[in-house]
């Protein structure tokens, strides 16, 4: 099972829980999981087909691209970051 | 200056990467024949100027053009309602999502102006003179209204407010109602409380940075043609054509594919060049005049309408135990966005501790709207601010434990595996291995002598990325190899992603004839920033290396009627038994062969290559008037592979004078009208070569595991260290804390004086 670490500032939906384990798959079906487990956290992190502005998602310490397609494996660690805007 | 590697890593021997080939641009550039935006000339080129708000917050009740499209010069005039409306709608422009309307009323205002300088209107006429004068003849009716400058000032409930469509977000929960903070970031892992109150020693400070500008030394410069079949064609100075060509098309509403961007020599750009301000006016003038249009920036627009980077006011805490441990650390930063919202609070609230393993910390960041122009990116943007908190933290907590500064460092460093305050862990940094390079660098172990002399040393730490870059190559028949990239170079890249392509097929560097060409010429390609052309598009060269080698191995495979498995390629020459040809001499039988051969290579590298840095600098303090003086200055970096150890250096000494800038002089100063008092560089003061010594540079070489060559990335980090390492120098030499940047001559007197129980 993968790990994703909710963000402070999302937990007023999980009530209070930091970490969840979820099945792994493309961050979508992650997100799925998130949504279900909890209603309402699926549209604080996305946005129609991608991430909601402002957000990005790393995989084992490596922040991805691929948004939503981005490939969660079964042992992985996942976080949902702040993304660094700005064209750096 | 001096390379070393870092502790047991073992640097691969390379025939060409870590040389210092003459750049391939060196010629163009030393005699003047580069083509600069400002040098564009095209049949019947007109000239347009641009009509600024004269207030830092109101409303436009009117614009009223027409005296000035009778002027007998005029050929052209354009205002936002010339755009398409463009009500909130967010674009990916490649590097992060772009809300398009404001980007628009940045570009041109829209309904109000919310700081002193934003664009208004435009002209185009037969010379710069007529579009002078025509501007003159556009009546604005203005309703001027409260503004605000000071971010904790923005912040309060009752400040004058800039956007009534703008909530306060937090992680995808908004506000009720509107306010100038944007964003709300928050950030924790651990039990903070508790380790405060484990603490042996605990320092809480305030901090404050005034705006600075990223100071290019050319000003923005754009010229466009809006042909009769639609198609539109801009020159630009721009850090990235591809994302010129997205906004352009983005504003103007029009396919990708009938915009091209044709980037010209850049004279800077530092961040500051990514957002479009003056490609889409000059479009919409060609549009109605039906000619290419030029528009250059005076240096005061480039000040007031462009950049600059955040003021901020931090509040940073930290606990420590006897022995220097860090055991936790609070933080509290609030970053002004300008006009817009959108700034550099989050990478900032990811850097203030990113250099430390912090078990227990909290960050608060907010994104907040002010009335100077939309802050822009400016070298590890958001960075430099929180490590000049952080570091200044550090430094007492060390001397209030008696500890070396060093080794508190170096005690608490970020290593492989350390997790970040946001979550990620690191993968291999080289952190440790910058502070023992300091520990053992001449310049720490020299004494300093004399009165009101002191050291001072700080750490930053910058992501850097990787992001898109597509390079194509060819083989000539003389056996040279023409490159062609889409990352504009602003800081000698040609050389060092043809140094890349170079090493993989193994000829001279020399023989790489790299060329930045077009949008319509190249693959997509993004931004020159986030230190990431080095390692991103000169890996896509090492992928057209190697593309070409496995071509050229068939070749020489059919002639010598044998297995293209058997043949071999090792420093430039082909080998199979018995036989050898040198490249050289494969590439002149390529028309014999099959025909011509070309080299591709595409790549998107995920994450980010993580570079540390630590500087050292001696100052000297006149209590007299305040003015401090930098003696001796090192700065040390890790760059992973250093391609080419000139441009690293470089990147290195002038991200540190620019750091010299920040702490010492450079400020936006505002009238009580929210006016810049100083849009000169006379008045704006950065440091000149008469300002700084000899910067020194130590390359400390820890390998990146995640890319061919090991490259992590450079440009960036050596901005991030010097206020922070300038101001703990002044405690040393004086004994006053400095808690605001710019610690310029007024400050630092007072800060003596009080320190004597005196007042200016």
């Amino acid at each position: 099972m993968a790990t994703v670490f909710i963000p402070p500032q999302m937990r007023d939906l999980t009530g209070g829980c930091s970490q969840v384990e979820v099945e792994a798959g493309s961050f979508r079906k992650v997100v799925q999981q998130l949504d279900e487990a909890f209603p309402g956290l699926g549209v604080r992190i996305v946005d129609g087909d991608r991430l909601v502005s402002g957000l990005a998602v790393s995989v084992d310490g490596v922040v991805s691209s691929f948004g939503l397609l981005t490939k969660v494996g079964a042992e992985s660690e996942v976080h949902i970051v702040a993304a660094i805007g700005g064209g750096v | 200056m001096a390379a070393r590697s870092g502790n047991g890593t073992a640097t691969k021997e390379y025939k060409v990467l870590g040389t210092r080939p003459v750049r391939h641009d060196g010629a163009d550039k030393m005699t003047g024949r580069a083509v600069y935006g400002a040098d564009m000339q095209l049949p019947g080129l007109i000239h347009g100027k641009i009509l600024r708000s004269p207030h830092a917050h109101a409303k436009i009740k009117s614009i009223d053009t027409s005296a000035a499209e009778k002027h007998p010069g005029v050929l052209a005039v354009c205002t936002s309602a010339d755009f398409p409306d463009l009500e909130s709608r967010v674009a990916d422009l490649g590097e992060g999502a772009v809300n398009l309307a404001h980007l628009g009323a940045n570009v041109l205002a829209r309904g109000k102006v919310l700081y002193k300088g934003q664009a208004v209107a435009a002209v185009a006429a037969k010379n710069p003179y007529d579009a002078e004068d025509a501007l003159k003849l556009i009546k604005v009716e203005y309703e001027p209204l409260p503004h605000v400058n000071w971010v904790l000032d923005a912040m309060k409930d009752d400040a004058p407010l800039l956007h009534d469509d703008v909530f306060t977000d937090e992680m995808g929960k908004k506000s009720d109602k509107p306010s100038n903070i944007s964003s709300h970031l928050h950030f924790e892992h651990g039990d903070v409380d508790k380790a405060f109150e484990d603490s042996d020693v605990v320092i809480e400070r305030e901090f404050k940075t005034a705006s600075v500008h990223q100071g290019y030394i050319e000003p923005h410069v754009s010229t466009a043609l809006w042909n009769t079949d639609g198609h539109v064609t801009v020159w630009t100075s721009t850090q990235g054509s591809f994302t010129v060509r997205d906004q352009t098309a983005g504003l103007l509403q029009l396919p990708v594919s009938h915009v091209s961007v044709v980037p010209c020599e850049i004279g800077g750009g530092f961040g500051g060049k990514i957002a479009v301000y003056l490609d889409p006016v000059c479009a919409v003038l060609s549009r109605k005049s039906g000619r290419p249009v030029k528009i250059v920036m005076s240096r005061a627009d480039v000040f007031e309408a462009t950049g600059p980077t955040p003021g901020s006011f931090m509040r940073v805490k930290l606990g420590a135990k006897k022995d220097g441990t860090l055991v936790a650390g609070e933080a509290w930063l609030a970053y002004d966005a300008g006009a817009f919202p959108g700034g550099m609070i989050g990478p900032g609230c990811m850097c203030v501790f990113s250099c430390y393993d912090i078990p227990n910390a909290r960050v608060d960041g907010f994104d907040v709207m002010a009335n100077k122009p939309k802050t822009q990116a400016y070298r590890a943007p958001g960075a430099t601010q929180a490590a000049f908190a952080c570091e200044s933290v550090v430094d007492e907590i060390a001397k209030k434990l008696g500890m070396d500064v060093i080794d508190i460092r170096l005690k608490n460093a970020t290593k492989e595996g350390t997790r970040r305050v946001d979550g990620p862990v690191y993968p291999k940094v080289g952190f440790v291995e910058i502070l023992e390079a300091a520990k053992a660098s001449d310049h720490w172990n020299a004494p300093l002598d004399g009165r009101n002399r002191g050291r001072g040393i700080a750490s930053g730490f910058w992501f850097n990325c990787g992001l898109k870059s597509c390079v194509t190559a060819h083989v000539n028949a003389d056996g040279t190899v023409a490159l062609v990239e889409g990352s504009t170079d602003i800081g000698g890249s040609r050389t060092s992603i043809a140094m890349q392509l170079a090493e993989s097929i193994g000829i001279p560097a020399e023989d790489v004839i790299p060329r930045v060409v077009d949008t319509d010429s190249v693959g997509y390609t993004d931004v020159t920033g986030g230190s990431r052309v080095t390692f991103a598009t000169g890996w896509a060269a090492y992928e057209a290396g190697v593309d070409i080698g496995r071509q050229m191995k068939e070749r020489a495979a059919m002639i010598w009627e044998c297995d293209a498995s058997n043949v071999t390629l090792e420093d430039g020459v082909f080998r199979n038994g018995s036989h050898s040809l040198t490249f050289k001499e494969l590439a002149e039988k390529l028309n014999e062969t099959g025909g011509p051969i070309s080299g591709r290579g595409n790549v998107n590298p995920q994450g980010a290559t993580n570079t540390f840095g630590t500087h050292i600098a001696d100052v000297e303090v006149d209590p007299e008037t305040g003015k401090v003086t930098v003696l001796r200055y090192t700065a040390i970096q890790d760059a992973g592979k250093a391609i080419h150890p000139s441009y690293v250096e470089g990147q290195m000494q002038g991200g540190a004078v620019q750091g010299i800038g920040w702490a010492l002089n450079e400020e936006y100063m505002f009238d009580n009208q929210g006016h810049m008092m100083n849009p000169t560089f006379l008045d704006y003061r950065m440091p000149t070569m008469l300002d700084v010594p000899m910067i020194d540079t130590i390359i400390v070489e820890v390998p990146n595991p995640d890319h061919p060559y090991g490259v992590r990335g450079a440009g960036e980090t050596p901005i991030v260290p010097p206020p922070a390492t300038i101001a703990n120098a002044i405690f040393d030499a004086v004994g006053t804390r400095m808690h605001e940047l710019p610690m310029s001559p007024p400050k630092v007197c007072a800060a003596i004086l009080e320190k004597e129980g005196n007042s200016l």
